[in-house]
């Protein structure tokens, strides 16, 4: 008999389990409605919403590498109109949790996001999206930057009062995470993403171009793992009390367990997704059944476990 | 939960395969799929993981459904002809019978029937036409005239089998290099035909510079096209949006889902050229 608490906290929000979609691996969470209940995941984490409808790139925009894929999606979406008219009605009627990934161009776009969220009610969080690879211009890569990443959380707050918790998310393609963390950490955010895919590029040796047609991508799958690991590890250790949503290529409970034992309060899947539609549904309850091995009566003694005594 | 209508016939499954047979230069395999069989339709495809577990190819492929038999000795199944070209599809081709894999499916769009009796063209190319032949037993069923038009480089790669020329009033046969049928392109031979059978619905499966041609000649005569899309995906279930073909759109160009809004799409809805796509984006 398995007596686990599985539940887990970012800010002020309780979930009832630590495995939430990464944003834009589950669209708006209908797709994968067919093939589990989405109740079952701690959080469903939209794909990152925009102020206007956005086309996003064109194709290819996908590139299988060894245990990974590069995607150029360019933030493809119906703009946060449509999405708050249909897609957010739905989850909260199903009562799915919902974590609200936003992106913006410019410091003032994040800032109407935010106060467009404000009002509505279900939400349980915002993640800030400030770290797409898959944007024309890297200044516009606010989470390369502490400046950038300061200026846009703070429009975040300014805008999104109340309670709700953001979350930033942090890209991993920067010289020190550690010092962006703290940056984003001062500005006030309740939480950390970590990690945004790394910026890649894949060249199709039979036409000697570029395989995607925005010529670089952002890499996703098992093959950035370690990177995740090192990541939330990383600012874990800066930062203990700061919960921390983890992924990069987690596709099984086992692979979960390591960020978690890293410092991650709950890890988010992503790639694993598109190989399987049930994905996050098995590696929950192989990391409910691995904590419960190793001894744990609550989720939140492994978290960061790997620091004790190290 | 609410109704919701993406994928909302999909199941994820361990398919047995139960026959594996080289047809040409292409393999047919026959997969054990039960009640799947009975909601898949001409049109659709399947999602299968490749290379096992500790595999690293980690994304599925997809495969048009090329038959699905709802009620066989074996209950029900699905066929499909692959071509083992890259090394997810020769992975699956070189499955044993027994051999088990996860599959995801039926997904995305079917051919859209016509409500009366119609002259329907249905035009392949290389096992593109694999499809074709169980929407020509339906559109035979519902007393339309069908005349089959496949074509690919070379004799070898026409998808043909027997018992799919039967719901057929003709076929007409087109290679690149004349070792078979009409010399040249397949495109080349579609306005006479056209012409000369009366037809009034378009149905097409192919790499996407045939659907382009036919999807051009369909506009010139007027005639509904209906197509089945190929674009790389990764999800194959519409979460992932790499697969996404332009369509027209009053904002000037839209990007749809190959997997949920396709396979099977409007012709005349496409924006078929890169580079009108480009300028608009």
């Amino acid at each position: 008999m398995s007596t686990l608490d599985f539940s887990t906290k970012i800010g002020s929000k309780r979930f009832n389990n630590p495995i939430f979609t990464a944003s834009g691996c589950a669209s708006s969470g209908q797709e994968l409605a067919q093939f589990f209940p989405l109740t079952e995941l701690g959080a469903i984490v939209t794909k990152s919403i925009m102020t206007k409808p956005r086309t996003g790139r064109a194709t290819p925009r996908m590139a299988e590498t060894p245990s990974g894929m590069l995607n150029s999606i360019g933030l493809q979406g119906p703009g946060i109109d449509a999405f708050l008219e249909k897609d957010i009605p739905w989850l909260v009627e199903n009562k799915v949790k919902v974590i609200v990934s936003i992106a913006g161009e410019t410091v003032d776009e994040y800032g109407v996001l935010a106060r467009r969220l404000r009002a509505v009610a279900g939400i349980s969080a915002v993640e800030v999206n400030i770290s797409c690879p898959n944007v024309e211009n890297r200044g516009q890569v606010f989470a390369c930057h502490p400046e950038s990443a300061i200026a846009v959380i703070e429009a975040v707050r300014r805008n999104i009062g109340g309670e709700l918790p953001i979350v930033a998310k942090l890209s991993p393609d920067v010289t020190d995470i550690v010092a962006i963390a703290s940056s984003v950490i001062n500005a006030g955010v309740d939480g950390l993403a970590l990690i945004n895919t790394l910026l890649g590029m894949v060249i199709d040796t039979n036409t000697m171009k570029p395989k995607l047609a925005g010529k670089t991508g952002g890499l996703s799958g098992p093959a950035i793992r370690p990177v995740a690991v090192r990541a939330i590890f990383q600012v874990h250790q800066a930062f203990p009390n700061i919960p921390i949503v983890g992924m990069g290529g987690v596709s099984n409970g086992r692979d979960a367990l390591e960020l978690v034992l890293a410092g991650a309060s709950a890890v988010s899947i992503g790639t694993a997704s598109f190989s399987n539609p049930t994905a996050a549904l098995f590696i929950k309850n192989e990391l409910s059944a691995l904590l419960t091995e190793k001894g744990f009566s609550d989720f939140r003694d492994a978290i960061g476990f790997a620091h004790r005594g190290v | 939960m609410s109704t919701q209508k993406i994928n909302k016939s999909a199941m994820q499954m361990q398919a047995e395969v139960i026959s594996n047979k080289k047809a040409g230069p292409y393999n047919h395999i026959v997969f054990a799929v039960g009640e799947m069989a009975a909601n898949s339709r001409p049109g659709n495809f399947v999602a299968i993981s490749i290379g096992g577990e500790a595999s690293s190819l980690i994304l599925r492929r997809a495969f048009a459904i090329y038959r699905a038999t709802d009620k066989g000795v074996m209950g029900g199944s699905i066929e499909l002809v692959i071509a083992p070209y890259g090394q997810g599809s020769k992975w699956l081709c070189s499955r044993d019978v027994g051999d088990f894999v996860d599959l995801v499916g039926p997904l995305g769009t079917s051919f859209g029937i016509p409500t009366t009796s119609a002259n329907t063209m249905l035009i392949g190319g290389g096992y593109g036409s694999a499809p074709l032949f169980a929407l020509a037993e339906v559109l035979k069923n519902r007393g339309c005239r069908v005349d089959m038009v496949l074509g690919a480089s070379t004799a070898s790669k026409i998808y043909a089998p027997l018992e799919g020329k039967r719901s057929v009033s003709s076929l007409t046969l087109t290679t690149d290099d004349g070792s078979t049928g009409l010399h040249g392109q397949i495109s080349e031979a579609i306005p006479r035909l056209l012409r000369e059978f009366g037809t009034e619905v378009i149905y097409s499966c192919g790499p996407m510079g045939m659907l382009a041609a036919v999807a051009k000649i369909a506009d010139e005569f007027d005639i509904a096209h209906q197509c089945a899309v190929e674009e790389e995906m990764a999800c194959g279930i519409g979460v992932c949006m790499t697969c996404v073909v332009p369509i027209k759109d009053p904002s000037g160009v839209k990007m749809v889902r190959a997997c949920i809004d396709g396979p099977v799409m409007d012709g005349s809805q496409i924006i078929w050229d890169k580079k009108d796509v480009l300028d608009q984006l």
